[in-house]
């Protein structure tokens, strides 16, 4: 268990002092979400109508800007080799980086999509399952992404490769977050789509550490 | 037998067999030197003996019985030191090494002495992405050397250490193998005093099998 948290704590240590990578991840979130109504115009009713969408798949894109070296960098400066003779399993190190991806950007995404939801001008009560679903959301979008990550390692032209094993799977998220924030909206029952969301998240907590060992081991091989 | 075996291994990577029939035998308080050219599968060998590539023939045995079968007890027994340093840029060397203890579950104490054992503890609050390669190197050693797992695998160990650092390594090797331990050094230079065991592996001319998978 303490090598658990030694991980997410360098994990966490080292992207405060490195600085930029959370920052830009929250920036991007931000901006490309602010350009829409650019794009679109500023209808009230457009605007309400496509927010939660855009809020959505705008953080699931932030969300997988920062997967790329998740594992990459480990792997390049010899310290995943390092991780994989110690006597943590693989697994371990996998769920326990997950967890410090998330801290460092899943709840940034989480803080300021509020924010964004005042420029769609969403109603006062969607923001409670806008927070909600980005709570079970986005932990889900670290884990399934770290499995992508994990794949990568040691390939070329990883970013790409990465988002093309990755959106395809961020889908079903997508689908019932954004299903859940609409439903408040127009007046039907939110329930089921967070219970949804919810069940995605407790499959991806044992499944993806599983997956995404088994891809490490692999790239070291 | 006591100690650490390797009976008929052979090694693939990508598709190219790096070395095949390789054995060994080191017993506790012993070391070895694995030398040859270029390209003989000095660093495979290393990377076998640490788990982190599989054999494709032969085992390897800890007192006797096949580590294959115990492999979180293997990783508990040895340290590895690779080509690369592993040192995140950002921390301090303190907390490099500080991280990799308490992934081991020990405490700040063992930093302290692993520093003093490398002779780098004024470098303790220096971030390290100040070092130069030598106090890279010094630190990553200075890493393998904390806890107590019974094999040391070195790779290299000693390429930009300066003299200083050399006997720091030397005199840190020695206590090990005085504790019982043992020490595996892939290097062109002779490290251990005359007599130690050597393992000289040839270089196979490289060429493609389609035929081993």
């Amino acid at each position: 268990m303490s090598t658990f948290w030694a991980i997410v704590a360098r994990d966490v240590r080292l992207a405060v002092r490195g600085g930029t990578e959370s920052v830009m991840v929250l920036v991007f979130f931000v901006l490309a979400a602010i350009l829409f109504p650019f794009g679109v115009g500023p209808e009230a009713e457009v605007l309400r109508r496509i927010g939660p969408g855009v809020i959505w798949v705008v953080a699931l894109l932030a969300a997988m800007m920062s997967l790329e070296r998740l594992f990459s960098a480990d792997h390049e400066d010899g310290t995943l080799d390092l991780l994989a003779t110690s006597p943590a399993p693989l697994e371990i190190v996998f769920l326990a980086k997950a967890i410090a991806h998330w801290l460092t950007t899943g709840l940034p995404l989480l803080v300021a999509a509020p924010v964004l939801g005042v420029f769609y001008q969403l109603p006062g009560p969607a923001f409670g399952v806008l927070l909600l679903s980005m709570l079970l959301g986005t932990p889900s979008l670290s884990l399934i992404g770290g499995v992508g990550a994990a794949l990568i390692v040691g390939a070329r032209r990883g970013g790409v490769l990465l988002a093309l094993l990755v959106l395809p799977l961020y889908v079903p998220v997508l689908i019932f977050a954004v299903a859940g924030v609409d439903a408040v909206i127009f007046d039907a029952p939110v329930r089921p789509s967070m219970m949804i969301l919810a069940a995605l998240l407790l499959a991806a907590i044992p499944l993806c550490p599983w997956a995404g060992g088994a891809a490490l081991r692999q790239a070291l091989q | 037998m006591n100690g650490f075996e390797g009976q008929g291994l052979a090694c693939v990577r990508g598709a190219r067999l790096v070395f095949k029939q390789v054995g060994f035998h080191v017993a506790p308080g012993a070391a070895m030197l694995v030398a040859g050219p270029n390209g003989a599968g000095k660093s495979s060998l290393l990377r076998l003996m640490a788990g982190l590539l599989q054999p494709i023939g032969g085992e390897l045995l800890w007192n006797g019985a096949p580590v294959a079968q115990d492999p979180d007890g293997h990783r508990r027994r040895i340290s590895y030191v690779g080509h690369l340093d592993a040192l995140k840029p950002a921390l301090s060397v303190a907390e490099n090494l500080g991280f990799w203890a308490r992934m081991d579950g020990q405490g700040p104490e063992v930093v302290t002495a692993a520093l003093a054992r490398l002779r780098i503890e004024r470098l303790a609050d220096v971030p390290a992405r100040l070092l130069s390669s030598g106090q890279r190197r010094r630190t990553n050693l200075a890493r393998a050397t904390m806890g107590s797992p019974a094999i040391w695998l070195l790779d290299e160990p000693t390429v930009g250490l300066d003299t200083d650092g050399i006997a720091a390594l030397e005199q840190a090797m020695a206590a090990h193998l005085d504790g019982g331990g043992i020490v595996i050094a892939a290097s062109h230079v002779q490290m251990f005093e005359a007599g130690a065991h050597q393992l000289v592996m040839e270089a196979l001319k490289p060429e493609l099998r389609d035929d081993i998978w």
